[in-house]
């Protein structure tokens, strides 16, 4: 424990040390997306009995949440690890590998959590009505331990950042789009609609936007994220391990 | 001490280390040399836990470094070939992470790091971002960071490589005064004349075999204790000779342009494996 605090220890220095920067560049894209699609198309469109801007916030926070998340851990670990070789330091520390694994991920997390919590400000600016309770934030919360995990596995068996680039372009990317974020899966095709649904961000999304138009509990997909969860994170432990 | 018996490294065909046998004792400055791809790193990443071996034992005071990679990190300190710091932070930071990485309690740190930043001379450099750090500066806050948890062993791979003749000196004092204050320390260099100076004993490795080992002056007499220099064209022909009195007789033979002169390790190095040593100014 005291172990995976002084990995999030340092992660914290760092983002105190480029706060702004970090807010910069995590907050872009979401905000592009807000305006474009929630106040852009939003306000005029009507979607099943709530505004489009409604429906899409939800969206929009799971993907970013997966985004920053991901690409926290993600990126840094694979620089830290072929670049710039700081994560040796880590490894020749006594410190235990589950130790190691769940301050990484939860040091991605932190971050992926933060920019939420903005983009939920945001939104509420734009004027989005959203309910947030403490489920809201579990669903949060494990979308960006999953992907901060997701974000791992792929930093310690990817090597180069070209591969890592293009895991993100075929993985994350289409994520983004397909899940549930813009539109209810249901529109697709039967075939492509299984698919999907098998998807983790899906379950984000659906998720958040069960809980916050208070359209009842996510309950299987809160399962699902949580085994995702588990098993990103199991799978986190494995590869670093494995790591050399 | 290192114990190493029988240690094979396999990258696909490549053999990194070939059944390496090597001990190096408690108390001593033991110097690792080779030319370029000798597999010095990787036998230093395997002693250090941040590589698994193919086959063979290694133990680090009694502890294997596989099965008992926990003590065997809590024994040793590390400074890598490249440069490992966290630029972002600053050199007290750095070493505030590593000393919270190893548990020392909060007060002891303190202490410790001002200590160490003072024995390795940056005291006034404590505070500022090791972005903007010179390569030995660098590399003395890496020394300063390994000593942090008073390791018994230390391992320096490359320690001087990239540092003007000064610094290098500066470290050498470094490095012995360590040794002096009981650290084993087992560093590895293809500059000849830092082994020469600095170890106590020289292991020499050649495509991950060892193929000499032994303190300097016994390796030099193996091989002869005079060499002969011939230029031949463009190119310097060496051989080397047991006593003085051959090594006249040889030279006498010869019509111009000899030299004869005391061996070095560097004679010991070509003429058992046949290459110069690596890096342009050794
Ligand atoms: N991760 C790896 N994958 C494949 N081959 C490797 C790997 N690491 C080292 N090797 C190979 O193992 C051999 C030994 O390399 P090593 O880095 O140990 O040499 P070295 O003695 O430290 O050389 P140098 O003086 O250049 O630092 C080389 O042939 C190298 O190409
Ligand atoms: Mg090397």
């Amino acid at each position: 424990m005291r172990d995976t605090y002084t990995i999030i220890w340092r992660e914290l220095l760092l983002l105190r040390k480029k706060l702004l920067r970090f807010f910069a560049s995590s907050l872009v894209s979401p905000l592009l997306f807000l305006t474009a699609f929630g106040w852009g198309l939003g306000r005029s469109i009507q979607f099943g009995g709530t505004s489009y801007l409604e429906f899409v916030v939800p969206g929009i926070l799971a993907m970013s949440a997966m985004n920053s998340s991901y690409n926290a851990t993600g990126m840094s670990l694979n620089i830290s690890r072929l670049y710039f070789k700081t994560l040796e330091e880590f490894l020749v520390a006594p410190i235990s590998t589950w130790s190691l694994t769940l301050g990484n991920v939860l040091g991605g997390c932190l971050r992926g959590l933060l920019s939420s919590v903005v983009i939920l400000v945001l939104a509420h600016l734009y004027g989005a009505c959203l309910h947030c309770d403490l489920w809201f934030f579990v669903a949060l919360f494990l979308t960006c331990f999953l992907f901060s995990a997701l974000g791992l596995v792929a930093a310690m068996v990817i090597n180069s950042h070209e591969d890592m680039a293009r895991f993100s372009t075929f993985v994350i990317l289409p994520m983004s789009f397909l899940c549930g974020t813009f539109f209810q899966v249901d529109r697709f095709p039967p075939v492509v609609a299984k698919i999907v649904q098998v998807l983790p961000l899906t379950h984000s999304a659906i998720s958040l936007r069960m809980i916050a138009l208070e359209a009842g509990f996510p309950l299987v997909s809160l399962l699902v994220l949580a085994a995702y969860a588990v098993f990103f994170f199991w799978l986190g432990y494995w590869v670093t391990l494995r790591v050399e | 001490m290192i114990e190493i018996r029988g240690l094979c490294k396999y990258y696909g065909s490549v053999k990194a280390i070939d059944g390496l046998d090597l001990t190096v004792k408690s108390g001593e400055i033991f110097g690792l040399l080779g030319p370029n791809g000798a597999g010095k790193t990787t036998t230093v990443r395997i002693l250090t836990t941040l590589s698994r071996p193919t086959a063979g034992k290694v133990f680090i005071n009694g502890f294997e470094v596989t099965r008992q990679a926990m003590q065997v990190k809590k024994e040793i300190g590390v400074v890598p070939q490249h440069f490992n710091l966290d630029l972002e932070l600053s050199a007290w930071e750095n070493l505030e992470l590593h000393g919270r990485l190893h548990k020392i309690p909060s007060k002891v740190r303190s202490k410790r790091i001002e200590e160490l930043l003072d024995f390795v001379e940056l005291g006034d450099r404590a505070h500022s971002p090791v972005e903007h750090f010179s390569g030995g500066m660098k590399r003395r806050l890496m020394i300063a960071r390994a000593l942090m948890h008073n390791p018994k062993i230390l391992f320096l791979d490359e320690p001087t490589v990239g540092l003007d003749p000064q610094v290098r000196r500066r470290l050498w004092d470094l490095i012995r005064n360590l040794n002096r204050r009981g650290i084993t320390i087992l560093l590895t260099t293809h500059y000849i004349e830092e082994a020469e100076i600095l170890c106590h004993r020289v292991g020499i490795l050649d495509r991950g075999r060892l193929i000499a080992l032994g303190t300097p002056e016994e390796l030099k007499a193996k091989v002869g204790r005079f060499v002969v220099e011939v230029r031949d064209g463009d190119e310097t022909k060496y051989r080397v000779f047991g006593d003085r009195d051959q090594a006249l007789r040889f030279a006498a033979t010869l019509a111009d342009d000899v030299v004869i002169r005391e061996s070095n390790l560097e004679d010991v190095f070509i003429e058992l494996t046949g290459h110069r040593v690596g890096g342009s100014d050794a």
